[in-house]
């Protein structure tokens, strides 16, 4: 079977042949690395899907290396709005900057009695391994690099929603920049990650809670009229308009 | 200069940051990777301590089942400390907002959190996040490193600590000396004190562990060679349940919650919950005889097993294609863990170099012995992690702030150098293979001396071959072949130190269990150490 991977250094394809037989994309690379190309660059680490390391694009869609099972034919690329740093291994710093610009920490501890139904309420999102999967599958980076992107978001929520949050005001104020109303909801994110994490409706419960602690979306301040909407959005009474 | 340098960023060296900053120190955390890429996310089961919270517990019973599977090797007063903080340290782990699996009751605080059956436990004391419970610890403490301010330099990769009077026995850390894997270049970091948290040796075993590829025991080979002793380097742990193909690990916690063991005539062989040096023999002899062994657990059914053990199911599907609620899910016994490592005193500094501290699966702080409890490793990084911080912090206000010279930079440069010009007429992938699979062979779950000897010879004959080896890929930049021989270089220091020591053990305890010395032997009720000497 044959496979091509980007290679940095020459910006082309280059192909590469496997003995056939199912195997993970991951084990596909190191054979080409210890066998056919040394100087194939690519980033791995536990093999089982929870390190986050080896994200990369197979045929235009995000993957782990490690659980995606190769194809003949698929075209393995790096992730998107990543400095590439050498074939498949990104810059994963800018997007890592997220977290710490939007504060997705435990703000302020106190105790609470916490149930297993408050375990559900954040355990999928708390099975985010950072792979940044989603943040190259999210087409707001094309248009707005200071977007927080969805792991961030999806963190921001998942701290909001812990019953030990004694100041979850203080994270919702901080995602209202280039946050949680920059987001299209087309649901890219929520598509490819590996984990079956929703960041899509992360984004949506926190624009909800947004508007619970006094903000509003800023697509509505900016535009003419100056009551309120009463849904519709994009189409509407316009009372400057022909009077 | 730096306080405390935080070589390796898991979850040892997160904990042991968050605690040296805790204690005005300024702090600086160096890993090879990025901080939640390493190991500590594959930690599944759970992490000790006794609450009590589901049924009657104490932190002497703790004390007693972690003594007990050490077979007489540990120090008891470190595992008094490590069992008598593990409340305290789960406290701080809720307060920081670590998302626990929880019971429903009318209690506060940790009272609340789920406790999970592990092997050798005489009570229900592992604290977990269904199975994930290693990742959502790692997590939580790189986001309050963040909250923090802690600095990290992601990407470098360790190459040697750089001591003041170096092979005697005040010999003092000044720092290390890393290679910086985006620019290729060798960068010196001073620092008045140094905690190494760079994880254990488990892929000597390569291909056949469930350790990540960089599980290289980097750290420790460091310190060897800057003159710092190892101890009980001959202890690795194997685990039971491996998936049989990829190695991929299926957490203890599966026979936790009643998963059985049987052989392909559909017999159970074992008690499941014995601790796992047992275990994994008598699935080992199983093989031996010719006879496959699986994990069963479709009795559980599908609701329990996806509530309790999501990732379990996700991995049997993607890398064995069984579905765990219907069938059964093939497995052998793989390397896990490594007891043995950096030998420490009871403030965790490394023996034979002051002012350097150690902490997690590179250190022996003694706590294992000859076999670990599944459940306490998760505390040992945690709770000793941040005891390594506090020590560090402490040192670090007497240490002199003289910076070290650049002699040790300048010897790493020329050896970097070396690499570039030096011919490679044979692939250390090759022997990396090799190695993996004569350690699994020779050095695995039941020894003999003839074969011991056999791969001691075969070390050596590949350590003299390691100079036919060399990159292939000589880009500065990037070179992730450059590392890989970095790390393997590692590998291929440790090993004779494993074997040595085996050979040199001749009786069975806990992980290490020779044909013909099948018992223990009081005689060898002690730890071995080994270090270099100055030639005189």
């Amino acid at each position: 079977m044959q496979i091509s991977i980007f290679r940095s250094e020459t910006n082309t394809h280059q192909n590469y042949r496997l003995p056939a037989g199912e195997i993970p994309l991951l084990s596909a690379l190191v054979y080409i690395k210890e066998t056919l190309d040394a100087t194939l660059t690519f980033s791995a680490g536990c093999r089982a899907s929870v390190c986050g390391t080896c994200a990369v694009r197979v045929n235009g869609r995000e993957e782990l290396a490690c659980s995606y099972k190769v194809k003949p034919g698929d075209v393995i690329e790096p992730l998107q709005y990543h400095p590439v740093l050498r074939d498949l291994k990104v810059d994963k710093e800018r997007a890592m900057a997220t977290l710490k610009q939007g504060t997705t920490w435990l703000q302020e501890f106190r105790e609470a009695s916490l149930s297993h139904q408050d375990e559900k309420r954040t355990e999928k999102q708390t099975d985010c391994i950072l792979c940044d999967a989603c943040y190259s599958a999210c087409p707001v980076f094309a248009v707005n690099p200071e977007f927080l992107g969805p792991f961030a978001l999806t963190r921001a929520f998942r701290y909001t929603e812990d019953g030990r949050e004694g100041d979850a005001k203080s994270i919702i104020d901080t995602i209202q920049t280039n946050g949680v109303w920059d987001c299209t909801l087309c649901g890219e994110c929520t598509a490819v990650c590996p984990k079956g994490i929703d960041p899509k409706m992360d984004i949506t419960m926190l624009r909800g809670e947004s508007v619970k602690h006094g903000h509003a979306d800023p697509s509505f301040a900016t535009q003419s009229f100056g009551t309120p909407d009463f849904g519709g959005g994009g189409f509407g009474f316009d009372p400057n308009a022909g009077f | 200069m730096i306080d405390v340098l935080i070589i390796g960023s898991g979850g040892a060296g997160l904990s042991a940051a968050l605690a040296a900053k805790e204690a005005g120190a300024s702090v600086l955390v160096a890993g090879k990777m990025y901080p939640t890429n390493s190991q500590t996310s594959m930690a599944q089961g759970g992490m000790n301590a006794a609450l009590g919270n589901v049924e009657e517990d104490h932190i002497a019973l703790h004390i007693q089942d972690t003594v007990k599977s050490a077979h007489g090797l540990c120090d008891e007063d470190m595992v008094r400390q490590m069992c008598g903080d593990a409340p305290r340290t789960v406290e701080w782990l809720e307060s920081i907002g670590v998302p626990f699996s929880r019971l429903n009751s009318d209690t506060q605080g940790i009272k609340t959190i789920a406790q999970r059956q592990m092997g050798g436990a005489s009570a229900k004391r592992a604290c977990y996040a269904q199975d994930y419970t290693g990742l959502k610890i790692l997590h939580t403490l790189y986001d309050t490193c963040l909250k923090e301010g802690i600095k990290f330099i992601d990407e470098h990769y360790l190459l040697n600590l750089i001591v003041d009077g170096g092979l005697t026995p005040d010999q003092t850390a000044k720092g290390a000396t890393f290679l910086n894997i985006r620019t290729g270049r060798v960068r010196q970091i001073d620092a008045k004190s140094v905690v190494m948290a760079t994880g254990g040796y488990g892929s000597i075993y390569h291909g056949f562990t469930t350790n990540m590829y960089g599980a290289t025991g980097d750290g420790i080979a460091a310190v060897l060679r800057a003159g710092g002793a190892l101890s009980d380097m001959e202890f690795i742990q194997f685990h039971p349940t491996a998936l049989k193909h990829s190695c991929i690990l299926i957490s203890e916690s599966a026979r936790g919650e009643g998963g059985y063991l049987l052989n392909e005539d559909g017999e159970r062989f074992i008690d499941e919950l014995k601790p796992r040096d047992e275990v994994a023999r008598a699935i080992f002899a199983q093989m031996k005889e010719g006879r496959r062994v699986f994990l069963d657990v479709r009795h559980l059914g599908e609701k329990k097993l996806m509530e309790l053990l999501p990732q379990e199911v996700e991995l049997c599907k993607m890398h064995e294609h069984v579905d765990p609620s219907r069938e059964l899910i093939p497995i052998k016994p793989v390397a896990h863990y490594s007891m043995g490592g950096i030998d420490v005193d009871y403030a965790l500094e490394v023996n034979g170099i002051k002012g350097c501290f150690a902490a997690g699966e590179c250190s022996n702080a003694k706590v294992h012995g000859a076999n670990r409890l599944g459940g306490n490793s998760l505390l040992e990084i945690t709770a000793f992690g941040r005891f390594a911080g506090e020590n560090a912090s402490k040192h670090a206000l007497y240490a002199s702030s003289k910076p070290a010279d650049d002699s040790q930079r300048k010897r790493d440069e020329a050896e970097i150098e070396s690499l570039f010009t030096q011919e490679s007429s044979e692939s250390f992938y090759t022997y990396r293979e090799m190695l993996g699979e004569l350690f699994y062979e020779k050095v695995g779950i039941v020894r003999n001396n003839v074969q011991l000897n056999e791969a001691l010879e075969e070390v050596i004959a590949m350590q003299v071959a390691q100079k036919r080896m060399g990159i292939s890929d000589k880009s500065r930049s990037n070179n992730q072949n450059l590392i890989e021989f970095l790390e393997f270089k590692s590998a291929l220091l440790l090993a004779p130190a494993v074997i040595s020591a085996a050979i040199a053990r001749d009786e069975s305890r806990g992980a290490h269990y020779k044909i013909g010395f099948e018992e223990e032997n009081d005689a060898f009720k002690k730890h071995l150490v080994m270090q270099w000497k100055k030639e005189v």
